[in-house]
């Protein structure tokens, strides 16, 4: 599924205007904590969290994430914003919370695998 | 054959470089044409002991040799130590204080997320003066 479909379908608040959203995504995971997704999320998943702090981005660029979606209409930090427009990891945002906005996911058809 | 070695420093609590060294690390993999896959266990892995070395510790560095058989990262810290190693490479066992677990950190995964992505792993640590970590990672395919 393209990360496009998954924003409009969601009405998903892009907060990275410059960053290409042309991308492919191939599942999803939610958690906040880092060492979970380390471990367990995959290349090409996007990431459902609360955490707005800059170490986010490495951990996204280092998975080779296709995105992170924040819940809850988060805002990323200034510092975070500057990193993922330099590592070139989008960040958007939803007024929902994780439940509702990872059950909208899967419902799209994503999954964790 | 030849092997590609350097050294990152590391400085604790820093965690607006956080994760830069792992980064930098990947990157000089990706440009040796590395198969990706194993790239991503030594990112992982790299990560979570330089995070390791951000929380817990004063400094630290993060040594790597690249040769056509292996890639050994080597990260010493100058931190608290550990008291039970086998304890900290129990899942879900942590020391973190609470600031760094609201930031998602301190879910005692560390060492067990490097574990799982590590051929070998070692763990050396000494009360007071600081732990070390090295782990290798085979390159050479077949065995």
């Amino acid at each position: 599924m393209k990360l496009q479909e998954i924003i409009d379908s969601l009405s998903l608040r892009v907060e990275t205007p410059t960053v290409d959203l042309d991308r492919e995504v191939k599942g999803a995971y939610v958690s906040d904590m880092l060492s979970d997704v380390m471990g367990n999320a995959k290349d090409g998943f996007v990431w459902i969290t609360l955490q707005i702090h800059l170490n986010i981005i490495a951990v996204a660029s280092l998975k080779g994430l296709s995105g992170i979606i924040l819940i809850n209409n988060r805002v990323p930090a200034e510092d975070t914003l500057k990193k993922a427009l330099e590592e070139n990891i989008p960040i958007m945002s939803s007024p929902l919370p994780a439940f509702e906005l990872v059950g909208r996911l899967y419902s799209l058809g994503l999954r964790c695998r | 054959m030849g092997s590609t070695e350097g050294v990152f420093f590391l400085t604790g609590k820093d965690f607006k470089n956080a994760g830069s060294a792992s980064s930098s690390l990947k990157g000089i993999l990706e440009g040796m044409g590395i198969p990706p896959a194993i790239i991503r266990r030594v990112a992982i892995a790299s990560f979570e002991a330089e995070m390791n070395t951000i929380i817990y510790a004063v400094a630290g560095m993060i040594n790597y040799c690249i040769t056509p058989e292996m890639i050994t990262i080597r990260i010493q810290d100058m931190g608290p130590g550990i008291e039970d190693i086998e304890l900290a490479m129990k899942e879900g066992y942590s020391t973190a204080p609470d600031y760094i677990r609201e930031m998602g950190f301190g879910s005692g995964m560390g060492l067990p997320n490097i574990k799982r992505n590590a051929d070998t792993l070692t763990v050396n640590s000494i009360i007071g003066e600081g732990t070390t970590v090295e782990f290798i990672i085979n390159l050479a395919p077949g065995e």
